[in-house]
Parts: structure tokens; sequence; C-alpha cells
């Protein structure tokens, strides 16, 4: 038992370590090391379609990872790196993708289908409430001396 | 009940089956490149052959096929022929050798032909960051003014040559006549 509960905490360290690609950079400061993390989770690997940059061990992602290091050294702001990408490799690369024409459906498509759930529950719930509230006055007068008789006559089988 | 709202999930299913039955024969490795109309990006590197420094302005006159390729890339291989047949015929090629040992680039040309008219040394990959390359094979296709008109993504093969790109590159060679 002890063994194997060994070996699963190995293996659950490896983990992390096989997931992540390492380079060595040297930053000037923590600001630039965090702005190199937030870069690098925000653009896509070209070539990997769905990793992000900082993740991927693909040699065009190593090339990307090298010229946002590079860019922040220029000191480049985040949206000169992004549009340097973008201009390069197309929106494509952003995980986080500009609102336009094109991506509208993307941005708004999954709250436009919450509401129209909501909207058809609404008409549901309130049709319900309407055929509830108006049953017991449903039946006309003739309907009401129908049943009676029928009630009558099983009564006295 | 209303008619019209039986028959809504079947016509959402059957939009639903148009989008993905669409879906099946796309290529989601193909991205529309972010370059086609615009210049191709200056550069100056040196020449695959010999020592000569070459740059955008060397690409001009002619409408041409840049083709990005390394000996590292399996698929080039199998597109090299091809593009020798094409530069036989009279299709003008400038080669971008990409992220590659020079040593083996030349060797490379020596035992499979050269088609290529200028073979612009890229080692460090620079130029295709700036062209936007994520791999190789890949062609582009500029006119005579060094503007990028097309791109083309994986191995140009007889038939793709045939069916879809021997159309554009003489569009681009009518356009140049004047």
């Amino acid at each position: 038992m002890k063994r194997w509960l060994a070996a699963a905490v190995l293996g659950l360290s490896l983990v992390g370590v096989a997931q992540a690609a390492i380079d060595t950079y040297e930053f000037a400061n923590d600001g630039e090391r965090e702005r190199f993390r937030e870069l690098t989770k925000e653009l896509r690997c070209p070539k990997c379609q769905n990793q992000d940059i900082a993740d991927s061990n693909a040699p065009i992602a190593a090339d990307l990872r090298k010229e946002i290091f590079r860019m922040l050294g220029e000191g480049k702001d985040n949206q000169q790196i992004i549009d340097f990408m973008v201009d390069r490799y197309g929106e494509f690369v952003r995980y986080n993708p500009a609102l336009s024409s094109k991506t509208a459906l993307l941005w708004f498509g999954p709250a436009g289908l919450l509401l129209g759930g909501f909207v058809i529950i609404a008409v549901i719930v309130r049709r319900r409430r309407v055929q509830r509230t108006a049953a017991p006055d449903t039946l006309s007068v003739e309907e009401r001396q129908r049943l009676d008789q029928l009630l009558d006559k099983t009564k006295h089988d | 009940m209303k008619r019209w709202l039986m028959v809504l999930p079947l016509a959402l299913f059957l939009l639903m089956a148009v989008f993905l039955y669409r879906g099946l024969y796309l290529n989601p490795s193909e991205l529309p490149s972010a370059m086609i109309g615009k210049p191709f990006p200056e550069f100056t590197l040196p020449s695959v052959q010999g020592d000569k420094t070459l740059t955008r302005a060397d690409l001009l006159g002619k409408p041409a096929l840049v083709n990005v390729w390394g000996t590292w890339c399996i698929s080039c291989r199998v597109e090299h022929p091809v593009l020798n047949k094409l530069a036989q015929n009279g299709v003008v090629i400038y080669g971008v050798n990409y992220k590659d040992v020079n040593a083996d680039a030349l060797k490379w040309l020596a035992e499979f032909h050269n088609p290529y008219q200028l073979d612009i040394r890229d080692e460090d990959g620079s130029l295709g960051l700036n062209l936007g390359v994520y791999g190789a094979p890949e062609t582009f296709f500029i006119d005579a003014k060094g503007m990028i008109r097309d791109k083309f993504i994986g191995v140009i093969d007889e038939q793709v040559w045939r069916e879809k790109l021997a159309a554009k590159y003489q569009a681009l060679v009518d356009e140049a006549k004047p």
C-alpha cells in the first residue's frame, strides 16, 4: 500500500514537469516576468492549435516566446506585442479575440443562447400557470350536468 | 398545438447536421494567412549558395513563388521534384531556407537539383517569423511589386498545382504584362 502511494505521489509530481516548456530567461523585474507569463498564456501556438505558447514545446512556440522576451526587453507594451503577433499570424493566435463583426457570434453567442433558454422557460412556466388557474372553471354548464349524471350513474351501479 | 413548433427541433437538428458535415471536410491546420495583401517583409540575409547578400529588392520585378523549406522538413522532400519541374517550365521560384544548417541545405540542393532562382538563408527564422510561417513547406505568391497575393500551406503536388495554383500564378503573370 505504502509503495503504491509513493509511486502515485511520484507520478503526480512529474505531471507538472512534463507539461510546461522550460526556458531560461532573465527578466529585468518581476513585472516583466508577470507580463511574459500573461502574454504566453494568452497567445495560441499557430502550429499546435490547442495549446498556448507557454505550454507548447513546438519550435515555433519557442521562437515566439523568444520574440516576446525580446520585445519586453525593448519596452513594448502588451498591446504592441499582441498586434505584432496578430499582424503575422492573424486573429487566430489570440485566445482572447478582439470584438469584430466576425467574432461577435463568439462573444455573444453563449449569452444569447442562455437568454433564449430563459425566455423559453418563462413562456412554458407562464403557460402552465395560466392553465392551472383556469382549470377549475373550464367546465361549461352542460359539461357540469353531464359530469353529475355520470357520477350519479356510478353511485347507483 | 402549433404545428410549426413541432418541426422546430428537427429543423435545428438539420441545421447542426449541415454545419457539422461541412466541418468534416475543413482542415483546421490551415490558417487563413494574415499576410495576404501585405507587402513582402523587408530583410537583409545571406544567400544559401555563394556569399551574396539578398534583400527584398532582389525579389521584385517578376511574379514568383516564395517557397519556405528546410532539410529537416520531410514533406519538403516530397515537394521538391514538383518544384524542379515547375522551374523547368519557367515558373519563377525563390527559396527561403528556414531554420536550417547551411551545409545540409547545400548538400540537398546538390543532390536533388536546385529549383530556386534565389535562395535566402534564414538560419534563425527571422524572415520566417515576419512572414508568419509556422511550419514548412509554405509557399507565398508574390506579384511583381512584392505584394503577397496568396499563400499555400503544405506540399504542392502536381494535382494541387494543376487544379488550384497554376491559375493563380498565371493571373499574376498576366497582370504583370503591360
